[in-house]
């Protein structure tokens, strides 16, 4: 374990916690100009959870531990998640312990306890926010890990920094299946993280939510962390797909620090694009009826089986 | 007996040109309800008037809307427990109004639904606030109070009680749905959280100065409300308003609902997940309003309409800056109609939810806007007009689908008409003043001044009784959104939960007019 990769896993972790309000801020903002609205700052989400962590915490009276260690356990699966995803270096000593499954399996648990912990104190809208989740989720996470088949077939690896040191080492080809599977990813992150046209961010009607409801109860630190999960979580998203579909300018294996140093400006400059790109579909698309997402979900499944049913049979 | 006789047997009332009144025994209460109905008429309103502390109210009166106007019919029961018939059995809408009149005024109807409606916890069960004093000892004694919701039951069946407070900004009512998963399977609304004890308020007042309470009942409706009950005063002072005053109503009326339709439309695209839709229409509204202020002195039309007139004329360089402004949210909301029709989001979303059949709208009373995109094609401007409505003739509005995108389309359609119909009362306005003074209103006890005025959600009606002094002896405001309210709960039915908010928002009722 060279300090290198010491370094390149280090800087990963704290990077995308220190980035990922950021990331929101920048959304918000491409969000509010194609709206022609003056934009807030992009550092307005930090100010939110600065707020946040300055109010003392409400528990409801039937809260149960699970409702409290929700927040810190959700926060913790997202930082899990950053460090295995090769967003800046490949060379990320912690990839052996967790591949891309384990990955996906990271995100369930998350979810599993952000719903729990709705259900926990029984108010009718943290139930309907964790069934809605749920309902999106199980359709959702076939989808995604299909996406994921199709990339480890290509690279002969299910480890994502393999995969991304594989893509990232061939010649500017465009895959046809990974057009499709690009697709698929897409709709599987507008979906999972709680964006137009699945559920809405920027909602206060809480009858038509589904993340925000199941986070109704919670205040405070607790609210705050959770907040910064989601953040955390659309960082990943987009990490992913960065890893996946355009991994060039990743710090590989055989690059020195002088690859790590060049990465960081790159990522950045595919995060804004990325970001702009989340806020042109979430600022042309209408939100779906709440039974329309698990058809966009077999959408988006249906894309990354064409992904794979075309690497299988064209080889490509 | 057909209406005709009832008709023929009612005097004219003071205020507005097409209101006469009937005083009936019990028996004719209802036969006279039924004549009307029989015609196609509906019911208003429904309130009781002449509360003492010792005696109760005197009489319960209910304002009944016919082809050619409004009958109000006037019942003073008798009997030691002065019960009067209900007549929910002919207006699904008298079972709330006939609730709320015994809340306030201790009146009793024979119905079977007695639940109270307006009073909550906040006063106790024997007290009745327009007949006597309520004595508050401890406000933050009252508790939640204990109101039997309808309840259904079946495997899987749960409910989801939504509000008095909710995740956002707005005003406070009680939504309890029984639900079977997503599909909702009854929605029982309760409302009265915003009761503010306007009638009494209003016996508080001189006649003269009433007409600024009567703009706050709904803030939405301030020129409606304002107007009806100047049309009320002035009636009872017999006192002829200018020309140019009346013309500037109307100016005034059509910019509020033009204000409105633009703040709807930009809130339902919102609602529909298209937050593009509510950045723009956002942006035509605050222009308007804008206009408003500069022309007017205020953003929303409170304090135009005063009895007499109005409270200040406009320039011929404000009526220009006005009609140049108009002139623009016309062709953009042009643009903005064409880049909501050809979304497919925002149409699967808006066309077949909160479906109101015509067959349906015409059985519960569906009203104003909503009732016109439900094919209930009442609009007093051009059925019973006012002056100077019967010289402009408005074009109506209709649909017959009755769901989202009918009242969607209802709303696009009458705010190019209400456009026009401004520009055109800005280009001929008549010269002259904008204002004579009220003459005293003769003091006759039993007298009824009646504004009735089509406000951008409905027919908004005021009944004004005068004192001997020249004070308010008392004043019944009336909003749409008592007929509207009950309707929600059909168009709710067969949807999903999460449509609630559209399909709430395209009626977009008044609690502040409904709870007083």
């Amino acid at each position: 374990m060279s300090p290198l990769n010491l370094t390149t896993q280090a800087l990963e972790i704290i990077a995308a916690i220190a980035a990922a309000p950021l990331f929101v801020g920048w959304v918000n903002q491409c969000r509010a100009w194609l709206q022609n609205r003056s934009a807030p700052s992009v550092l307005q989400p930090y100010r939110g959870i600065r707020k946040l962590f300055h109010k003392d915490a409400v528990l409801a009276e039937r809260a149960s531990p699970l409702f409290r260690i929700a927040p810190y356990m959700v926060f913790g699966a997202m930082v899990l998640a950053a460090a295995i995803i090769p967003s800046m270096g490949t060379r990320l000593p912690l990839t052996v312990a967790a591949d891309s499954i384990a990955l996906v399996g990271l995100l369930a648990t998350a979810r599993m306890f952000m719903s729990l912990a709705a259900m926990d104190v029984g108010t009718a809208f943290g139930t309907l926010g964790a069934r809605r989740e749920m309902m999106v989720g199980f359709l959702a996470e076939p989808a995604l890990l299909m996406v994921i088949f199709v990339a480890a077939l290509i690279s002969q690896t299910t480890s994502l920094a393999a995969i991304a040191e594989h893509l990232s080492s061939q010649t500017l080809a465009l895959y046809p299946s990974l057009a499709f599977t690009a697709v698929a990813f897409t709709l599987v992150l507008l979906a999972e993280n709680a964006r137009i046209p699945v559920d809405n961010p920027a909602t206060h009607l809480e009858l038509t939510m589904i993340h925000e409801a199941m986070l109704l109860e919670y205040s405070a630190r607790h609210l705050a962390l959770m907040e910064w999960a989601a953040a955390l979580k659309l960082f990943n998203y987009v990490c992913i797909g960065v890893a996946l579909f355009v991994p060039w300018g990743v710090a590989t294996e055989s690059q020195g620090p002088l690859g790590l140093l060049v990465s960081v400006p790159v990522l950045a400059l595919k995060l804004c694009g990325a970001g702009a790109g989340l806020a042109v579909i979430e600022t042309v698309s209408a939100k779906l009826r709440v039974f329309r997402a698990p058809e966009l979900m077999a959408t988006a499944f249906l894309f990354a089986v064409l992904g794979l049913l075309v690497h299988l049979l064209l080889g490509a | 007996m057909p209406l005709r006789h009832w008709l023929a047997r009612a005097e004219e009332l003071p205020g507005s040109p097409a209101a006469a009144r009937v005083v009936v025994d019990a028996a004719d209460w209802h036969a006279a309800a039924q004549a009307v109905a029989a015609t196609g008429g509906q019911l208003l309103s429904l309130w009781a008037s002449g509360e003492t502390a010792t005696a109760g109210a005197a009489s319960v009166r209910a304002a009944l809307l016919h082809e050619r106007g409004l009958l109000v019919l006037e019942h003073a029961p008798g009997g030691p427990d002065r019960r009067y018939p209900g007549l929910e059995s002919i207006f699904p809408v008298a079972t709330r109004l006939q609730r709320a009149a015994f809340d306030l005024s201790g009146m009793r109807a024979d119905a079977p639904d007695q639940r109270p409606w307006l009073r909550h916890a906040a006063w106790p069960a024997h007290v009745h606030p327009l007949r006597e004093p309520v004595v508050v000892t401890d406000p933050t004694a009252a508790t939640a109070d204990d109101y039997a919701f309808q309840g259904v039951e079946g495997d899987g069946v749960h409910e989801v009680p939504v509000g008095p407070v909710h995740a956002g900004i707005i005003e406070p009512g009680h939504f309890r749905f029984s639900v079977v998963g997503e599909k909702v399977l009854r929605l029982e609304a309760r409302l009265g959280y915003v009761h503010k004890g306007i009638e009494l308020r209003f016996q508080q007042l001189a006649l003269a100065e009433g007409h600024r309470l009567a703009a706050r009942v709904s803030g939405d409706s301030a020129v409606a409300y304002s107007w009806a009950y100047c049309q009320a005063v002035e009636g009872l002072a017999r006192t002829a308003v200018p020309p140019r005053a009346l013309w500037l109503r109307a100016l005034c009326l059509e910019l509020e609902r033009v204000q409105n339709h633009l703040g709807d439309l930009g809130a339902l695209g919102n609602d529909a997940g298209f937050a593009f839709g509510l950045a723009q229409f956002s942006r035509l509204k605050e222009e308007l309003l804008r206009a408003m202020q500069s022309v007017f002195g205020q953003r929303y039309l409170l304090d135009a309409v005063v009895p007499g007139g109005m409270a200040a004329d406009v320039g011929a360089a404000g009526a220009a800056a006005l009609a140049g402004c108009l002139r623009r949210i016309a062709s953009e909301s042009v643009k903005l109609r064409n880049i909501y029709d050809e979304h497919a989001g925002v149409q699967d979303r808006f066309v077949g939810a909160g479906q109101v059949p015509p067959e349906l709208a015409r059985r519960l009373g569906l009203i104003g806007l909503a009732g016109r995109a439900s094919g209930q094609d009442l609009d007093l401007r051009v059925d019973a007009p006012w002056p100077p409505y019967d010289a402009l003739a408005p074009l109506k509005c209709g649909h017959r689908a009755g769901d989202v995108a009918a009242r969607v389309a209802v709303r696009f359609d009458e705010l190019q008409v209400s456009i026009r119909l401004a520009a055109r009362v800005l280009e001929q306005l008549p010269a002259g003043a904008v204002h004579s003074a009220l003459l005293a209103p003769p003091a006759t006890a039993g007298e009824i001044g009646i504004g009735l005025i089509e406000g951008w959600r409905g027919p908004v009606m005021v009944a004004l009784e005068p004192d001997a002094r020249g004070g308010i002896a008392r004043c019944h405001p009336h909003d749409p959104s008592w007929q509207n309210w009950p309707v929600l709960e059909h168009a709710i039915l067969g949807n999903i939960v999460p449509d609630f908010p559209l399909i709430n928002k395209s009626f977009n009722l008044s609690y502040s007019g409904h709870d007083l």
